[in-house]
């Protein structure tokens, strides 16, 4: 009898490792690359959400160049220049040029970019579209030299292939610049580049961006403070913000020797007396080896852990923009007649803090007829697809806004001429995929959104009261008079008396009435 | 020509009180009386709806009235203008196109629709109190009539039993129209015109020696008018014959009472004397047509509520006793469900055996 393969075997010929890269051309929408023009729109948010995390890091002004070069039909150049602390040399290549690098990942700190998918998924895009290297230079201070790189990824090992390296001579004092070329799609609209930078000015009125468009179209943004936003800190994760998987992770990674001391050191809010409570609690000695737990005894202690009474996590690591800042970015960009912003207290989700700011700009050159615009941000970042899907657009469609006299039929967004804009600044901002499009709707983010939309809707409303019924007043007796010549004619017809000296008259007690008009509500008998 | 001028002079004079608010430097002021239930009495001497006291004042330097303000005196100018003073008469609906226009410098119209107008008509009744036949407007003709009657209607005699299967039409305005000479018992007044055509083709006014008028739904005017001057002007009775339902009895309520929305011209046109003939709920069981019933609406039950509280039925038990039997069969039945005891038998038998026993309601 010939030797039979036995099914497990045969399978085995066919099971084989699937490179990262790999799996990123097979699932491109994942990560926002599905389409030429979201990927020329994703490239670009990558390197500017780099660069303005960058600036902050190093406590200066954002001063950024943004420029879009049309190649040739589907292909684009894209470069982006910021005036941040530059890139040490080794780290250059692996930032750019290896998936999952990075050091965001491993921090809850509010940051733009979070997953560190970042950049490198730009670069590999570039080179799997085109075939191109990306290139990058970067200098870290004024006596420092400029180091040039053109970077591919080993698509294989998921590894940075450099393929040229050398110093160069660049005027700046610090910072990077990053070119790729990519095949893209460039369009206006809603969901464009061009839009992504215009509501990024919005929300991060302390930075100056100058933009050129393919059409050669130069726009500057300029900056509207001088003030840096407050630094955000970076904190431990909360014990109530955790799931099964990351508390065995984070017991694995640990480098304290003990329960109780990796309690106290990884996580934030947890004292000794709670780390002793929790360990007696799951009947686990708090001397044990984290790393040599049983997946048993882990499942008790993160049971046990959390059923702890535990503080709520601190705030200090949130950076809202500010309620006057927001307002100062909106007026800067929008041309409307009133501006109201709010900045709500900070929250607690899943035991991560968040913080919900509002702005809604309305009247002046904004359409009337239509929906609203609705901007949505998550730590400073444009959120263009997807708004269907974001608790952002459930909050605002969700809150009546007929009590602040806008139109809303149902609960769709409401109509009239105004701009709502909402920010989520968290840690941890829950996005619904990878893409980062849309905020998943938990229940206490939905609640703060109302809060704060309910809080700018009111005066919202006492304004358009004003205002709308001083307006219409003023429709209403010119109105009146236009009535006059129409009642003199008919009463000259009635009386055999002149038009024209009948009109002077009811002119005459029109301006007499005037002041009683404005008062009148007019009501018959 | 007196009547003419009558007319003319009071709308002048409507005019005239205008301009002079306008001179003392006023904003200009109408008191309309209300036409509503709420300024509605009924007088239990004459037993006629009348017209309260309570007035609306209107003023034309008041957002909420301007344009009702404007509407008045637009059509007053126009009827003045267009209908007196050119001896012309025109329909309310053509009263409604000449003053149908768009103030210049608005998007705004004088009237959108015709009630406005209609509207404006009525108003101007009741503060001039000139009818609206005395303003050359005139309603559409409904109705038909027949019967042993001789009338002349501008120089035209005309002969009421020689008109064969469609009768002579009641035109809308009937002031002027002289009784030639009058042969009739009583007249029955019927809310069916096709009622009507059958008592026509069994020639019932020949046999019976009365006077057969129909209408189609609501009594006009020109019918209540009509109807007023044959009782006024020889005592004649008069029966009416309506669907054994809410309905059928409001009708008879406007011709013997008068309506809310004509409570200002009841003299002209109420007849208190009006007896009701048929069909009655005592009529269902007596002729057994319950086979016929047709189902009440819930809208049918309020009506029944709102008519059974109006004040000239509060107090009126043979009426209550119908009411309180049209809620218990929760139906009604139409005058045609007759028919089918055979095609005749309204002419034959139904109306001659209650007039022969005096069995009507009042």
């Amino acid at each position: 009898m010939p030797k039979q393969k036995t099914v497990a075997e045969q399978l085995a010929t066919k099971q084989k490792e699937i490179s990262i890269s790999e799996f990123f051309t097979r699932n491109r929408h994942l990560l926002g690359f599905d389409n030429p023009s979201r990927a020329l729109l994703m490239t670009i948010k990558e390197a500017v959400d780099n660069s303005l995390d960058a600036c902050s890091e190093m406590k200066v002004l954002p001063d950024l160049f943004v420029s879009i070069k049309q190649i040739n039909e589907t292909r684009f150049l894209v470069i982006v220049e910021d005036n941040g602390p530059g890139i040490v040399k080794q780290q250059i290549p692996n930032i750019f040029a290896k998936l999952l690098y990075g050091s965001k990942f491993h921090t809850l700190k509010q940051n733009r970019g979070q997953q560190g998918i970042g950049i490198s998924a730009s670069v590999l895009y570039s080179q799997l579209s085109t075939g191109k290297p990306t290139k990058i230079i970067s200098k870290t201070g004024r006596d420092k030299p400029a180091h040039y790189y053109e970077l591919n990824i080993d698509t294989k090992k998921n590894e940075p292939k450099v393929i040229t390296d050398r110093v160069v001579d660049w005027v700046k004092e610090h910072g990077t610049k990053i070119e790729i070329e990519l095949e893209g799609k460039y369009l206006k609209g809603r969901q464009s580049v061009d839009e992504y930078v215009k509501q990024t000015a919005i929300v991060n009125p302390h930075a100056q961006i100058t933009y050129i468009a393919p059409d050669n179209e130069k726009v500057v943004y300029h900056r509207a403070t001088q003030e840096l936003p407050k630094e955000s800190k970076e904190i431990k994760p909360h014990p109530h913000g955790i799931e099964l998987g990351t508390f065995i992770k984070m017991l694995h990674d640990t480098t304290t020797n003990t329960i109780h001391g990796f309690f106290q050191g990884d996580f934030s809010r947890i004292g000794a007396k709670t780390a002793s409570d929790v360990c007696n609690e799951s009947k686990i000695s708090s001397r044990s080896n984290p790393r040599k737990l049983s997946s048993l005894e882990a499942e008790k202690l993160f049971k046990a852990l959390q059923s702890a009474k535990i503080m709520a996590p601190p705030t200090d690591c949130l950076s809202p923009i500010g309620s006057e800042l927001l307002e100062r970015g909106l007026r800067k960009e929008i041309n409307a007649e009133f501006y109201v912003t709010t900045s709500r207290p900070t929250s607690v989700y899943r035991g991560m803090p968040f913080q919900i700011e509002v702005g809604i700009a309305y009247g002046g050159d904004l359409p009337k007829d239509t929906q609203v615009k609705l901007l949505r941000f998550a730590n400073r970042v444009p959120l263009l697809y997807q708004q269907g899907a974001c608790a952002i657009t459930e909050a605002v469609t969700s809150t009546n806004w007929k009590a602040y006299d806008l139109q809303q039929s149902g609960s769709n967004l409401p109509v009239g001429p105004a701009v709502i804009t909402v920010h989520m600044a968290s840690v941890w901002v829950p996005f619904t995929s990878e893409s980062k499009d849309a905020i998943a709707s938990y229940d206490e983010i939905l609640k703060e959104m109302r809060l704060a939309l309910q809080e700018c809707g009111r005066k919202l409303g006492a304004f358009i009261r004003r205002t709308i019924k001083a307006r219409e007043q003023k429709e209403k007796i010119d109105l009146l008079e236009k009535y006059i010549p129409e009642l003199a004619s008919a009463l000259s017809d009635l009386t055999d008396l002149k038009k024209e000296i009948l009109q002077e008259k009811l002119q005459k007690v029109l301006k007499k009435e005037l002041t009683n008009l404005e008062m009148e509500n007019g009501k018959e008998e | 020509m007196a009547k003419k001028n009558k007319s003319i002079e009071k709308l002048k004079e409507l005019g005239q009180k205008v301009v002079k608010d306008i001179d003392k430097n006023k904003n200009p002021n109408l008191i309309v009386p209300i036409r509503a239930l709420s300024n509605v009495i009924f007088n239990q001497k004459n037993k006629t709806l009348e017209l309260g006291n309570k007035v609306a004042s209107r003023h034309f330097f008041n957002i909420a009235h301007a344009k009702k303000f404007l509407q008045t005196i637009e059509v007053a100018a126009k009827i003045k203008k267009e209908l007196l003073e050119s001896g012309k008469h025109s329909s309310l609906r053509d009263v409604f196109y000449m003053v149908k226009r768009t103030v210049p410098g608005t998007e705004i119209n004088i009237v959108d629709e015709q009630p406005e107008s209609d509207k404006s008509i009525e108003d101007l009744e009741v503060i001039t109190g000139l009818s609206r036949e005395q303003m050359h407007v005139n309603a559409d003709k409904k109705g038909s009539v027949v019967g042993n009657v001789i009338i002349e209607d501008s120089g035209d005699k005309i002969d009421w039993s020689k008109l064969g299967s469609g009768g002579w039409s009641i035109p809308s305005n009937v002031e002027e129209i002289k009784f030639k000479k009058v042969n009739a018992d009583y007249i029955l007044y019927m809310e069916k015109a096709a009622v009507w055509e059958r008592l026509n083709e069994d020639k019932f006014w020949k046999k019976h020696n009365c006077i057969l008028l129909a209408s189609q739904g609501q009594t006009t005017r020109g019918i209540r008018r009509l109807l007023q001057r044959f009782y006024e002007e020889y005592k004649l009775p008069i029966y009416v014959l309506c669907d054994g339902d809410i309905y059928g009895t409001y009708i008879y309520s406007v011709i013997k009472y008068g309506s809310i929305a004509l409570a200002h011209a009841s003299e002209r046109l109420t007849i208190p004397s009006v007896k009701y003939i048929g069909i009655t709920m005592d009529d269902i069981e007596k002729y057994d047509l319950k086979k016929h019933f047709i189902k009440l609406k819930d809208t049918d039950f309020d009506r029944i509520k709102q008519v059974s509280e109006y004040e000239w039925f509060k107090d009126n038990k043979e009426w209550q006793k119908q009411f309180k039997k049209m809620k218990e069969y929760k139906a009604k039945v139409e005058i045609q469900s007759l028919s089918s005891k055979g095609i005749s038998f309204i002419s034959e038998k139904y109306l001659p055996e209650k007039i022969k026993n005096k069995d009507f309601l009042e």
